[in-house]
């Protein structure tokens, strides 16, 4: 919309838009408007008593959850150390394979074209597939337990951080590289002196951050059979045990706050 | 060719050295945690997988095509979950990003009080947000709606508070000097600097949310995921092969259309 | 010695880079190209360690055709050639020690490099290239918190490093300002005399030009259209070698007087 030639100072003149964007605007908003009313009586065709039952249903909801029962933390804490130890694992193993991926879809490493439109469509399709998708297919592979949600993380999360760091990798400063290219240098040595120390720190931010929302995901995936807290939240929902399950809710919300601080911490100490 | 002088050792504090030998003790230690806490059953596990495999993979990749229309009904509500509740969540995070921007409400408890909303929402994995949502308003698509709004509040609200962060004070500062009042501020001044990034992330949600929305049906919240959760449990590989490929259909296109409005308004 | 037998380069896109190069540099000579930008300069120095391959002729480097070689033959080239850039290509985030070290590639085993197990000599090597540059103090400070001139010198320190044979400088002082680049041109000569190593140095800028070669080659249209000794040559020949009238840009200014 704006120029981006126009300094930053420059933009904010209160300029009298030409009608052309006015009526473009304009039919972008009542568009975007109408698509929305559309969902919203959409989504609530089929909810009985409409928006307004619900409101008060909410009342009702939060009564039937509280007080959490708290007694049953102890209980599930094993299920809840499964879904860190899920997370570890899928990240780790995601972390390691990522090099070669992400290097093969990085346009000015891999300078074979086919290559690196291969690599790079299989990671776009590999990234459109849900997270619980990939446990559902799992589950029904190697049947319930932990293995199948291990497996559904690390490629949900091979794919998200393959596509961030050949990111990164695009973005190096490729000088460097020419240089020990020019001194004689192999390949390996060029990556590892070149490029590596480039890379690093964006690295283990961007798997500190894929940590993240594994934990996140892997909390989710007990849900379909594939173990960890989920499994146990899943039962106790089915079970109309609202005390229970949020307890176990609760129980997500301190260890995930717990790890994003350790994370953001850790990525302080280490850029 | 020995008789070179070799360089002064660098100095290296104390007290860096420490944090570092701290930091590697700690990811040994959770890996050995992990490594003795897991427990799979590898025996078991190929067992099934290579009883399973010929009843599974093949048929994902031979879609059930008679299913077709339900699908496709389905995705699209999806899409519509996605949507109202990208856009409810674009415009409930504005107040909440202004909160925890540093420079508009010039107070460290305020500034706090907003990130601390923010993260306590994010927090809360959709999926959570949904069961609590179909508990509610009952299993239906606008459960859906809900959890997506408020899990992307919290996501896009953090946006939102940093690029409000970023933008250039000097002018705001001008208009200060001009005599113009708050609001005037906010309209000419902060505005037009924050729109773009503004929408260009809201867009950026509607791509994630149609992720996440694609897979709330699994606990009844609406959409796709309905159908995900009858085909696994019925073990009809058939009918999941056409549900993931409309996903990857449905999902890259809307990538592709983000990813060329995004680049049009920055 | 380099000798360039009728080399032309054409790149993929069709334009011609170097048209019908024939040419000897001789071992321990300080030779600067000058041309405007475009003329050819650096693919002509490029050619020299196989960054860009030629398309046609003969290039012979110590008397071996270096155009057909691959893997480690021309690695092994490339160790006994040093180049300077002109926008010094260090590693910013990586410290001056290891910056330097990375001359040493070439003649260090992969494994060996990848486990920072350098051998003594080679560190001891990379210190005492610093001080010939006069900037052994700031080893362990990261590239990106030197000045421009010193990120240079680090970079001629890397190329020492390597004990090259040959020295090629790609508009080593186009980034810098004037004094900086005497500075810098001054370490150049110095190492090109005293280590009697071949230097071939890219400029546009004419004062400097005259002011440290022995001889001069100048190009125009990826064609060399002169070649002699420092000595003939006057702003005249500039005059024919840019095909223009010189201009106050084409100087570098701030010549030796002090």
């Amino acid at each position: 919309m704006t120029k981006q030639t126009k300094p930053e100072a420059l933009r904010k003149t209160p300029s009298i838009y030409p009608t052309k964007t006015k009526l473009q605007i304009t039919i972008i908003f009542f568009v975007v408007l109408g698509f929305y009313l559309f969902s919203m009586v959409w989504t609530q065709r089929e909810m009985v008593g409409g928006f307004g039952d619900a409101l008060g249903n909410m009342y009702t909801v939060i009564e039937k959850f509280f007080p959490p029962n708290l007694e049953v933390i102890p209980k599930v804490w094993e299920a809840m150390a499964q879904t860190i130890q899920m997370a570890v694992i899928a990240t780790t193993l995601a972390a390691i394979l990522t090099v070669p991926l992400a290097l093969l879809s990085a346009q000015n490493i891999t300078t074979f074209k086919p290559l690196y439109l291969f690599t790079r469509t299989l990671l776009n399709t590999l990234r459109t597939i849900p997270d619980l998708v990939l446990a559902v297919i799992f589950v029904g592979l190697f049947g319930v337990g932990l293995l199948p949600g291990i497996l559904a993380l690390f490629i949900f999360s091979l794919g998200i951080l393959a596509k961030l760091i050949s990111e990164t990798i695009e973005a190096v400063d490729m000088n460097p590289l020419e240089a020990m290219r020019a001194s004689g240098g192999n390949i390996f040595q060029v990556i590892y002196f070149g490029l590596i120390p480039q890379v690093l720190p964006q690295f283990t931010s961007f798997v500190l951050y894929v940590f993240e929302i594994n934990i996140r995901a892997s909390v989710v995936l007990g849900l379909v059979g594939a173990g960890g807290i989920g499994l146990v939240l899943d039962q106790q929902l089915g079970f109309y045990n609202y005390p229970n399950a949020m307890a176990i809710i609760i129980l997500i919300f301190i260890v995930v706050i717990v790890i994003e601080f350790i994370s953001n911490k850790l990525r302080e100490a280490l850029i | 060719m020995s008789t070179y002088s070799l360089p002064p050792k660098q100095p290296k504090s104390t007290s860096k050295k420490v944090k570092r030998i701290l930091i590697l003790l700690a990811v040994a230690a959770i890996y050995i945690w992990t490594f003795l806490g897991i427990e799979i059953d590898w025996g078991r596990a190929f067992e099934r997988m290579a009883n399973n495999f010929d009843r599974v993979v093949p048929k994902l990749f031979n879609p059930d095509w008679t299913a077709t229309s339900e699908v496709a009904l389905k995705i699209w509500e999806t899409v519509l979950i996605a949507f109202a509740g990208s856009l409810m969540a674009a415009i409930l995070a504005v107040p909440l990003g202004f909160l925890a921007a540093q420079n508009m409400t010039r107070s460290k408890i305020l500034t706090a009080v907003g990130k601390w909303i923010l993260s306590a929402v994010r927090a809360f994995p959709d999926i959570i947000l949904a069961i609590l949502f179909v508990v509610a308003v009952g299993p239906n698509a606008f459960a859906g709606v809900l959890a997506i709004a408020i899990g992307s509040t919290g996501m896009l609200g953090k946006l939102y508070s940093e690029v409000i962060e970023a933008i250039d004070m000097k002018v705001i500062e001008a208009m200060e000097a001009n005599g113009a009042n708050k609001i005037q501020i906010l309209f000419y001044g902060v505005m037009p600097q924050i729109i773009p990034e503004f929408l260009s992330y809201a867009i950026y949600r509607f791509e994630v949310d149609i992720r996440a929305s694609s897979i709330l049906g699994i606990v009844g919240a609406g959409g796709i995921g309905t159908m995900i959760i009858f085909a696994s449990s019925n073990r009809n590989w058939n009918e999941m092969g056409l549900i993931l490929l409309a996903i990857i259909i449905v999902v890259t296109i809307i990538d592709f259309l983000s990813a060329r409005i995004r680049r049009k308004i920055v | 010695m380099i000798e360039f037998k009728d080399v032309g380069l054409i790149y993929p896109n069709g334009t011609e880079g170097l048209k019908n190069i024939n040419v000897t540099i001789n071992d321990g000579e300080f030779v600067v190209i000058v041309g405007l930008s475009g003329a050819g300069k650096s693919t002509l120095i490029r050619s020299i360690n196989r960054l860009v391959t030629p398309t046609s002729g003969s290039l012979s480097v110590d008397n071996e055709n270096i155009l057909d070689y691959r893997g480690s033959d021309l690695r092994k080239l490339r160790t006994k050639i040093g180049m300077i850039f002109q926008n010094y290509n260090l590693v910013n985030r990586t410290n001056v020690l290891k910056n330097v070290l990375a001359g040493r590639l070439g003649h260090t085993g992969t494994l060996r490099s990848i486990l920072n197990l350098y051998k003594k000599e080679d560190i001891g090597l990379a210190y005492e290239s610093l001080q010939r540059v006069n900037i052994g103090e700031k080893i362990y400070n990261r590239a990106d918190e030197l000045s421009g001139g010193q990120q240079q010198r680090v970079s001629i320190a890397r190329v020492l490093t390597q004990q090259p044979k040959y020295i090629l400088a790609d508009e080593p002082v186009a980034s810098l300002d004037p004094p900086t680049s005497h500075q810098v041109m001054t370490y150049l000569k110095k190492i090109n005399k005293e280590h009697n190593i071949t230097t071939i140095v890219n400029l546009h800028f004419i004062d400097m030009a005259m002011e440290y070669a022995d001889r001069i080659i100048g190009m125009r249209a990826g064609e060399i259209v002169f070649d002699g000794p420092a000595s003939n040559v006057t702003e005249k020949t500039f005059e024919e070698i840019y095909g223009r009238a010189i201009r106050e840009d084409d100087l570098r200014g701030g010549a030796k007087e002090s």
